[in-house]
């Protein structure tokens, strides 16, 4: 199984008609068992149609067209009319809203999940490349095109969350050559506030019969991390996790932003050294690099498999 | 984003909340000015993006226009932290009956902007949540839903205040609450906001932040304070090479080359994207590099931009060398990153395969990209060597800053890192 999507999801891609997003409407019909693109959006644009996806000018028409609710939607438009779009998307019943745009003002973004949360729906993102189930199906941009895709994912029991999407892929395909798979990748995105935290997911992982152990990408900024090692006591720790912990040099430079535009230390609780020793606090193995994250993860599930 | 004091008091005024009278002066006869305008005792305030002032004597008091303008000459020449003031305040002293604080930040985690009040106002509200928690009220409000102003006076009202201070209270914390969200801050903080001896209400100090990703759209209000484009409003100002590499990424609109931040080392990086850069940075040093800067690439860079940001590198002085180092990538291309930091070795007149010491992305295009790469002998390596295993290798090459050690017993860099990438 899988968690968010699966090969029976359909989903448009608002935005379809810019450069970047022909491109992920091609990656994403080509992988795996084809993604089920059943429209695209751009206002003005009724009528053309991308890679043989239709577009139109509304959600609304691409709902009607299909001829019943549509499951998703991948939004690449531009930061300015991005709260618009994901608006548009859940009043026309959507319930997976993928956004792929970068740099959007958090009280945007804040507002656009409140107004989500209202509708029952789910964002992933923003600033994110999507959500990938191997072999199977990718919504956005994630791994790109289908053949790099393949290299780096294969079929598997871990799930990957990171805030990173580059690292997402980096993580994945480390895993892949060590002969552990993924049920799941999500590129959750780089933030300060975002639809969907590691602990907002944890609840689907767990339930997938599939996923036997969790790795997170994290960095320093927010309580994210925090929020994961809380849930991860309140639930009985369900799953082994293996959290790798980028920008460790940040605690040197508060007030200095890098990276994503969450990625800024601004109190103590969000330094890198506090958040290691936040999950390890619950039980959550914090590698030094990348390469170690294979071992720690088989030996975090045979330690489980053993008691 | 972080703003003055004289501009955070100013965005305050502009909401519709009372201010303390007074201004801003850059030289002394303006604060003289400012003084007489004031006409009474007055506060001398460095501005400074730094706290710490008062302890660092950068808050003066002054009765006199003359003893004001004093007291501005030596505080403009006062250095703080490191920071040298922009000016100063010349603010009216108000006869304070009672310090309240008001104040709205972003809660993270519940993704909706989380009210503060206080009747312990002019200290740390930090100290205040530690050793008074009882006095310190909180609010979430929503995202959606108009900021009412019952949602004030219950904030007020948790933490024991009533008569006619939360009467007057509530709208000063309902235009607060909306300047937070209509002005896209990720602080708004009023400390003191002080009751007066009849009983009316004025901001005595100010702190705002606002969300560099909306910059853009409140323009017209950060040029009516005069904030120039330029201006990061970092924990230090932007260096010459980072505004530098800011004009890199300018250049055109495709893909990142920017976020540029300048150290002293010897090894200049050309590394992405985001956690990639992040990963790297720690990498590098952790195997005793020592970088000349931190940036990112990322999005698909057109091959002048990966140039740009190549040149800048290699142009700073007491660079020896440069990685070009990225997490496997989907949407960058390969070949045109390679191409762009070899055109700007060739350009610069350096040899691509003596100065960049390795080159270490792998992904979309990175067959065609090895090849080019081959050609001109620079030393790559694909998925098989992970991040930390390149950047061990890119700060073996380069060797201790500041001189370039020579070691003949060094491996030859011109080959690529192993077996192919394994496959299902």
């Amino acid at each position: 199984m899988s968690i968010l999507v699966d090969a029976g999801t359909t989903f448009i891609v608002q935005g379809i008609t810019g450069r970047e997003a022909v491109n992920l409407t091609r990656e994403c019909l080509d992988y795996g068992a084809g993604a089920r693109i059943v429209g695209g959006v751009t206002p003005g644009r009724l009528g053309r149609d991308v890679h043989g996806v239709p577009v139109f000018d509304t959600v609304a028409q691409a709902v009607e067209h299909h001829g019943g609710p549509i499951d998703g939607s991948v939004v690449t438009v531009p930061p300015a009319f991005t709260k618009d779009a994901v608006i548009e998307a859940v009043a026309s019943g959507v319930k997976l809203v993928v956004i792929v745009t970068e740099r959007i003002p958090r009280a945007d973004v804040a507002q656009m999940v409140e107004f989500a949360a209202m509708h029952d729906a789910r964002i992933i993102g923003p600033n994110c490349l999507g959500i990938i189930v191997p072999d199977v199906v990718k919504m956005g941009g994630i791994g790109g095109p289908a053949k790099d895709a393949a290299k780096a994912y294969a079929p598997g029991s871990i799930g990957v969350m990171s805030r990173s999407g580059g690292m997402t892929t980096e993580i994945s395909s480390t895993l892949t050559a060590a002969g552990l798979g993924q049920s799941t990748a999500v590129s959750i995105g780089g933030d300060a506030i975002i639809g969907s935290s590691y602990a907002e997911l944890m609840p689907l992982f767990a339930a997938d019969g599939q996923t036997e152990a969790i790795v997170i990408y994290t960095e320093p900024g927010g309580r994210m991390e925090a929020q994961l090692a809380q849930w991860v006591a309140d639930h009985g720790d369900p799953l082994p996790i293996v959290a790798f912990m980028a920008g460790r040099f940040m605690d040197e430079m508060p007030g200095m932003s890098f990276g994503h535009a969450g990625t800024i230390v601004e109190g103590k609780e969000d330094t890198a050294t506090e958040k290691i020793a936040r999950l390890a606090g619950a039980g959550i193995v914090v590698a030094e690099r990348i390469e170690e994250i294979p071992d720690l993860v088989r030996s975090k599930i045979s330690e489980r498999a053993a008691t | 984003m972080r703003f003055y004091e004289y501009e955070s008091k100013e965005i305050v005024r502009r909401a519709g909340i009372p201010i303390s009278k007074g201004g801003f002066a850059t030289t002394a006869d303006e604060a003289r000015t400012r003084a007489e305008e004031v006409a009474g005792p007055v506060v001398i305030k460095s501005q400074v993006l730094t706290g710490g002032r008062m302890k660092a004597g950068g808050v003066q008091f002054a009765d006199a226009p003359e003893e004001a303008a004093r007291h501005a000459q030596d505080i403009l020449e006062l250095e703080i932290n490191g920071h040298m003031p922009r000016g100063v305040l010349v603010d009216g002293r108000v006869d304070v009956a009672q310090e309240y604080y008001a104040g709205v930040v972003w809660d993270g985690l519940r993704k909706q902007p989380v009210m503060l009040f206080s009747d312990m106002g002019g200290i740390d509200i930090e100290e205040v949540a530690e050793t008074h928690p009882d006095h310190v009220g909180r609010a979430h409000f929503s995202n959606v839903l108009p900021f009412g102003d019952y949602q004030a006076k219950e904030v007020i009202a948790s933490v024991g205040v009533t008569g006619r201070a939360l009467t007057r209270l509530t709208p000063i914390l309902t235009r607060l609450a909306k300047l937070f969200v209509e002005r896209d801050m990720t602080l708004a903080e009023i400390n003191p906001l002080a009751q007066l001896a009849d009983g009316s209400f004025v901001a005595v100090d100010a702190h705002m932040e606002m969300e560099n990703e909306a910059r853009g759209r409140q323009k017209a209000l950060l040029a009516d304070l005069g904030v120039g484009d330029e201006e990061t409003r970092e924990a230090r100002e932007a260096t010459e090479f980072e505004i530098a590499g800011e004009a890199v990424d300018a250049q055109d609109h495709r893909g990142v080359a920017g976020n540029v931040t300048e150290f002293d080392g010897n090894l200049g990086l050309v590394i992405g994207a985001g956690g990639g850069s992040l990963t790297l940075f720690d990498a590098v040093r952790a195997h005793g590099g020592k970088p000349a800067n931190y940036c990112e690439i990322g999005g698909n860079p057109s091959v002048a931009k990966a140039c740009g940001l190549a040149k800048l590198v290699l142009s700073k002085p007491g660079v020896d060398k440069i990685a070009v180092m990225m997490s496997i990538v989907s949407n960058t291309r390969v070949d045109i990153v390679a191409r762009g930091v070899i055109k700007a070795c060739v350009e610069l007149g350096h040899d691509p395969a003596e100065k960049i010491a390795i080159f270490r992305i792998p992904g979309a295009w990175e067959e065609e990209g090895f090849k080019i790469l081959e050609r001109y002998g620079v030393p790559y390596a694909d998925r098989t060597v992970s991040l930390n295993e390149a950047a061990r290798r890119a700060a073996e090459e380069v060797g201790p800053s500041p001189t370039v050690q020579e070691r003949p017993e060094a491996e030859p860099p011109h080959q690529n890192a192993g077996p192919e990438a394994p496959r299902r």
